[in-house]
C-alpha cells in the first residue's frame, strides 16, 4: 500500500526507449470494504484531467465503493492518479448531491418537482422566442458531459432553438488548443500520441505543469526519465514546477511573454539550419512569413523580454533543433496567456519546420482539461459546428441540416458562434434573458469575478443551472436541475489523444436526478421542436441512439466514429479516432503521410488574422492554395496589455494545482484531496519575500484593478517578481454567507483576473494581471499549501519556517499491483505495418 | 508630378484613422476586444506614417490640393454609446481605413510607374495591415449586427 497524496504518482516502474510503459494496476476501496465485497466492477474512465484513464468502478449494495485502473487500457496501463482515486466516486457519491429541482419562490430557492420546473423553463422560453426570437438565449455547457450529451444539446441549440449563442467552460480551458490546430492543420484533431512518451528523445513542456495537471502521463515521463536513456526535457513555467525540476533547461519566462521566446526559438532553427527544408517544400506553406516575423528575435533580445537566460534559450533550441524525435505538449500556461493562439501555433511551427509530425515519438499534443472537454469540440455545443465542420461553408451546413431534417436556415452560420465572454457580455446588456448554464460554474471560473456576480444577479435574467451540487453559480438561478453523475449514466468521452472510451453507469443517480441527455431530451420534447418531415427533432430513448447518429454526423470526417460501437468499447482498451472501414482499430498518429486538413472543402476554418482575429475568408484561403499543406501561422509580439507598474508592480498568475479539479466542487468533497489541500494560499520568491518582510504562513491581501483576495503566503520557487495564486478555491465551503459570494474573505484568484481574451481563440487570459500585496497580519501557522508539488516551500533563503509536509495517512493508502502482464500494445495493427 | 498630393492625403488620412481607432477604443471600453485591438491597430497606423516618412522625404507632401474636397472624412466626431452605437461606430472607422486602404492602392500605382522599389515595399508591408484591419472591422461587425440589430435594447 502507498499513500498516494503523498506520493503523487506512486511507484516507479522504469523502462527505455521503444519499450511499453510497464503494467501497474492501482486500486483504492472505501474504508472496511475488502475486494470480496465487490458486487461487481463496472467499466468506465476517469474524467477529472485531459488523460482520460481507463477505470474499473467498484460497485456495493448499490453504491461506489472504490475504483481501479484498467490494465489493458493503452492511456494508463492500469494507473490512476489521486484525483481519479479519491474523488472520481468521492466526489459524486456525496450527501451534499442535489436530488430534486428548485425553484426560486419569493427571492428563496425552494424544493419543488420535475414538472414544475421544466414547465417554468419551457414557459420562459417560449415567450422571449415569441417576443424577441432565438437571440434572446444562450446557453454555457461544460467540459463535463458526455459525447451523447452534447449532441443532443448542440441540436436542440442550434437545429431547435436556433441560436448561435452556445459555448462551453471549454473555452477557459481547451478553445487555444482546438484554434491552434485548426490555423495550422486545417482541423482539429491531435496529430501526436501518449505513445510518443515512450519514443521520444526529447519533450518540450510549453506552460504545462505536467506533473499537477496530468498525474498519470506524468508518472509515464518519470518511469521515462528513471530508465536508462530518458528523454532530455525543457520546461517553460515561471513556477518551479515538478517538470521544472527534471528539466535539463528550465526557462521561467516573465508570465506574457511566451511568444518571444517561441519567436527566439524558432530564428534560432533558421539560424543554425536545424529545418527540414524537403518537408517544408512539400508539406508546409508561408514560411517566409514566419522568418521575417520572427527575425528580430535574437537571443539578446528574448533574454531581456522574456527575464530569462540567452544562453538556456541557446540550449533549449539546440536539444530542439538536434533531437530526432522530440514530443511537444501545452497547456494553459500558454492557453490563458496573452498571444495564446499565436505562441501555440508556434509550437506546431517548430515541428513542421523540422518535419517531426506523424512519426514515433514526434507527437505534439496541444492539450485539454480533461477528457469530456474533447467531445464538446466535436459536437458543437460550444462555439463550433458538429463534427469539425467550417460554419463559413454552405455545404458543410447544408450537411448539418440534411442530417437533422431541418431548414438549414435556423441553423446560425453567419459568423462565428458567439463565445463565452461574449455571450456574458450579452447578459450584462440584457439582450441575453435566457441562461441555461450546465455542469460549469463561472462565479469562480471566469475572469472578473464580480462583475460575474452582477451578470449572474441581473434582474432582466432567467438563470438555469443544471449541476451535481448547490453550486456558487446554481445559487443566483431561477431554476436548479439536479443533475446525474459520472457512474450514474451511460455514455462515451474522448480524451486528448483521440481515445474514446465508454463510461458505464454503475449506479442510480440519488433521489429524482437525471442524466443531462435526459433533461435535454424533455425539453425539446416540451418545447414541441420538430423536424422537416413533422416528426420530434431528437426522438432517442437512451445514449446508445444518439451514439449512432453521431456517428452519421462524423462520416467522412476527421473525427470519424463510424467504425466504434458501444460493444467494440466494452472489455478492452479505448480507441482512438479516426476509426472507420480504413482503419478498423483506429488511428494513433494524425499527418503520418504529411496531408493535412487544409483542403477548402474538407478544412474546418479558413483562418484567422493572429494577431486581431480577423476571418481570412474563403476567397483569400482558396487563392492560398493550400492542398493539403500545414500552414505557417505567426504574428508579431506584442506586451501583455496589462503589465506591473508603480501601483501594482508585480505580474499575477494563476493555476491548476494536484488536488483540486476546477473549482472544487468535486474534489473537495473527498477527504483525502480536501485535507491536502484545503484552503487558498499566494506564492511569492524568496526575494520578494524578503524585500516585502514576509515569511511562510503571513496573511496578504493582493489586490488588482478589479478585486482583491486575502490569503497566507507560501515563499515557494516562483520567479521574482510574479505572485501565483491557485484557481479553485470559491466560497460554497466558507460558511454563513449562503456561499454565492465571499462573506468576509475573499479568496477566489479570479476575484483578481481581467476581462480579456485572445483574439482567435477567445479563451480568457487568466495568467497574466497586475496586482500590489499587501501585508495585514503576522502568521499564525503555515500557509495550508502543499509541500509534495509546485508549491513546495523554497530550498533556500532567509527567514526560513519549517512547514509540515503533505501527507495523506492511512486514509490515502492504495494498492499498487506491479501486473505481471504484457503491457497493452499501440493501438493498431495498421501502425507496426 | 502630382504624388506629393496623395501622399499628403494617405499621411493625413492615416493620422485620422489612428486617432479615431483611439478614441472608439476608449469609447467603447467595455467591449475588451475592441478596446485592446483597437489600441493595436492605431499603434499600426503610427507605424504606416513612421514609414512614410522617408518616402515624403523624397517626393514631399502637399497639404492643400487645388481638387475642391468633396467628401469630408475628418474622423469621428464624438463617440456613440450601446450595441448600436458600437457597430456604427466600427462602420465609420471601416469607411475610414477603406480610404486609406485605396489610397494606398493609388500610391501603389504611382510606385510602380515611377519602378520606386522602395516605395512599393513600403506600400506592401502597410497596406497589407490596413487590408487585415478592414477584414478584423468586417469580422466584428459581422458578429455584432444581429444582436445589435435584433434584439438589444
Amino acid at each position: 500500500m502507498v499513500d498516494r497524496i503523498a506520493e503523487i504518482w506512486g511507484t516507479r516502474t522504469p523502462y527505455a526507449r521503444d519499450e511499453r510503459w510497464p503494467v501497474r494496476v492501482d486500486q483504492v476501496l472505501a474504508e472496511g470494504i475488502h475486494e470480496s465485497d465487490v458486487e461487481r466492477w463496472v467499466q468506465s474512465a476517469c474524467v477529472l484531467c485531459s488523460n482520460g484513464c481507463g477505470i474499473d468502478i467498484a460497485v456495493k449494495d448499490g453504491s461506489m465503493v472504490g475504483v481501479r485502473g484498467r490494465a489493458m487500457d493503452i492511456v494508463n496501463h492500469g494507473r490512476l492518479g489521486p484525483k481519479g482515486l479519491f474523488a472520481s466516486w468521492q466526489g459524486v457519491d456525496n450527501k451534499d448531491r442535489l436530488t430534486r429541482p428548485l425553484v426560486r419562490e419569493n427571492g428563496v430557492l425552494v424544493e419543488s418537482d420535475w414538472d414544475t420546473a421544466m414547465q417554468r423553463i419551457v414557459s420562459r422560453s417560449k415567450t422571449l422566442l415569441e417576443n424577441k426570437g432565438p437571440l434572446s438565449h444562450g446557453f454555457y455547457t461544460s467540459g463535463q458531459l458526455f459525447l451523447e450529451e452534447y449532441y443532443a444539446q448542440a441540436i436542440v441549440g442550434k437545429a431547435g432553438i436556433g441560436t448561435p449563442h452556445m459555448d462551453g467552460n471549454t473555452r477557459l480551458c481547451t478553445a487555444t488548443a482546438a484554434t491552434a490546430m485548426k490555423e495550422s492543420f486545417g482541423s482539429d484533431g491531435q496529430p501526436g500520441s501518449y505513445v510518443d512518451i515512450d519514443e521520444c528523445d526529447a519533450m518540450f513542456l510549453f506552460g504545462h505543469n505536467m506533473a499537477e495537471t496530468q498525474t498519470v502521463l506524468w508518472a509515464r515521463v518519470l518511469d521515462r526519465i528513471t530508465g536508462p536513456d530518458k528523454p532530455r526535457i525543457v520546461c517553460v513555467d515561471p513556477r518551479l514546477t515538478d517538470v521544472a525540476r527534471h528539466a535539463e533547461v528550465h526557462l521561467a519566462v516573465r508570465p506574457g511573454t511566451n511568444l518571444a521566446l517561441m519567436h527566439g526559438l524558432v530564428r534560432e532553427l533558421f539560424t543554425n539550419g536545424w529545418i527540414d527544408q524537403d518537408y517544408i517544400d512539400q508539406h508546409t506553406m508561408n514560411m517566409d512569413e514566419l522568418r521575417t516575423t520572427v527575425e528580430p528575435w535574437t537571443l539578446d533580445s528574448v533574454a531581456e523580454t522574456c527575464g530569462v537566460d540567452a544562453e538556456d534559450v541557446r540550449r533549449a533550441a539546440e536539444i530542439f533543433g538536434t533531437s530526432d524525435r522530440v514530443l511537444s505538449t501545452v497547456l494553459q500556461g500558454f492557453y490563458q496567456s496573452s498571444q495564446a493562439t499565436a505562441s501555440s501555433c508556434a509550437v506546431n511551427n517548430l515541428h513542421m519546420l523540422r518535419g517531426l509530425i506523424g512519426r514515433p515519438g514526434c507527437g505534439i499534443l496541444q492539450m485539454n482539461g480533461q477528457p469530456t472537454a474533447q467531445n464538446n469540440r466535436e459536437c458543437g455545443a460550444d462555439g463550433d459546428l458538429s463534427g469539425f465542420r467550417n460554419w463559413e461553408n454552405p455545404e458543410h451546413v447544408q450537411e448539418l441540416a440534411d442530417l437533422w431534417n431541418v431548414d438549414s436556415v435556423i441553423i446560425p452560420h453567419w459568423s462565428p458562434p458567439t463565445h463565452a465572454m461574449q455571450i456574458f457580455r450579452y447578459v450584462e446588456q440584457g439582450s441575453i434573458e435566457f441562461l441555461w448554464i450546465s455542469a460549469t460554474n463561472p462565479a469562480v471560473s471566469m475572469p472578473q469575478l464580480p462583475r460575474i456576480r452582477d451578470i449572474l444577479a441581473s434582474s432582466s435574467l432567467f438563470l438555469v443551472v443544471q449541476d451535481l451540487y448547490l453550486t456558487e453559480t446554481a445559487r443566483y438561478a431561477d431554476v436548479v436541475l439536479p443533475a446525474a453523475g459520472w457512474g450514474e449514466k451511460t455514455g462515451t468521452f474522448t480524451n486528448v489523444n483521440r481515445t474514446v472510451h465508454l463510461s458505464e453507469q454503475a449506479i442510480d443517480p440519488p433521489g429524482e436526478a437525471r442524466s443531462d441527455l435526459d433533461t435535454f431530451l424533455d425539453y425539446s420534447r416540451r418545447m414541441g421542436f420538430t423536424r422537416l418531415d413533422g416528426t420530434p427533432l431528437l426522438d432517442w430513448k437512451g445514449p446508445e441512439d444518439v451514439f449512432n447518429a453521431w456517428k452519421e454526423c462524423t462520416r467522412g470526417r476527421p473525427c470519424d466514429y463510424t467504425g466504434i460501437t458501444y460493444d467494440k468499447l466494452r472489455g478492452g482498451s479505448g480507441v482512438p479516432w479516426p476509426c472507420n472501414e480504413d482503419h478498423p482499430d483506429g488511428v494513433v498518429r494524425l499527418y503520418r503521410d504529411g496531408v493535412f486538413a487544409t483542403d477548402p472543402e474538407y478544412c474546418e476554418t479558413y483562418g484567422h488574422d493572429l494577431l486581431t482575429g480577423a476571418t481570412i475568408g474563403p476567397e483569400t484561403y482558396k487563392a492560398m492554395k493550400p492542398a493539403g499543406r500545414a500552414i505557417f501561422k505567426t504574428a508579431p509580439y506584442q506586451p501583455a496589455h496589462e503589465t506591473p507598474d508603480e501601483d501594482y508592480p508585480f505580474r499575477f498568475t494563476t493555476g491548476r494545482t494536484v488536488y483540486h479539479f476546477h473549482t472544487r466542487t468535486k474534489t473537495a468533497r473527498s477527504p483525502q484531496l480536501n485535507h491536502a489541500a484545503p484552503d487558498a494560499w499566494v506564492e511569492m520568491s524568496v526575494n520578494d519575500a524578503e524585500s516585502h518582510g514576509l515569511i511562510e504562513g503571513d496573511i496578504v491581501r493582493v489586490e488588482s484593478r478589479r478585486g482583491h483576495i486575502t490569503a497566507p503566503v507560501r515563499v515557494s520557487g516562483i520567479r521574482d517578481g510574479s505572485i501565483f495564486a491557485p484557481f479553485h478555491y470559491g466560497y460554497w465551503d466558507e460558511g454563513t454567507s449562503g456561499g454565492a459570494a465571499p462573506n468576509t474573505r475573499y479568496r477566489a484568484a479570479n476575484e483578481l483576473t481581467i476581462t480579456e481574451w485572445d483574439p482567435v481563440s477567445k479563451q480568457p487570459v487568466l495568467k497574466n494581471a497586475a496586482v500590489r500585496v499587501e501585508k495585514i497580519a503576522d502568521g499564525v501557522g503555515q500557509s495550508l499549501a502543499p509541500t509534495t508539488t509546485a508549491s513546495r516551500p523554497a530550498e533556500r533563503g532567509g527567514n526560513r519556517k519549517h512547514v509540515l509536509p503533505t501527507v495523506g495517512g492511512p486514509a490515502a493508502q492504495a494498492k499498487e499491483t506491479m501486473a505481471p502482464v504484457d503491457p497493452p500494445m499501440v493501438a493498431t495493427e495498421e501502425e507496426h505495418s | 508630378m502630382r504624388l506629393p498630393v496623395y501622399l499628403g492625403l494617405l499621411h493625413k488620412s492615416e493620422a485620422t484613422l489612428a486617432r479615431s481607432f483611439r478614441q472608439v477604443s476608449e469609447g467603447h471600453g467595455h467591449e475588451p476586444d475592441v478596446y485592446f485591438i483597437c489600441q493595436a491597430l492605431a499603434a499600426q497606423c503610427d507605424g504606416h506614417q513612421q514609414a512614410l516618412a522617408p518616402v515624403i522625404e523624397r517626393y514631399g507632401e502637399v497639404d492643400k490640393d487645388d481638387e475642391p474636397e468633396r467628401l469630408h472624412a475628418d474622423g469621428l466626431s464624438e463617440i456613440r454609446s450601446g450595441p448600436v452605437g458600437l457597430l456604427r461606430d466600427l462602420q465609420d472607422l471601416y469607411l475610414l481605413a477603406s480610404l486609406v486602404d485605396i489610397t494606398w492602392t493609388m500610391i501603389k500605382q504611382a510606385a510602380q510607374g515611377l519602378r520606386d522599389k522602395d516605395l512599393l515595399d513600403v506600400v506592401t508591408n502597410c497596406d497589407g495591415q490596413t487590408k487585415t484591419q478592414l477584414k478584423w472591422l468586417q469580422t466584428r461587425m459581422k458578429q455584432a449586427a444581429p444582436q445589435a440589430l435584433i434584439v438589444a435594447e
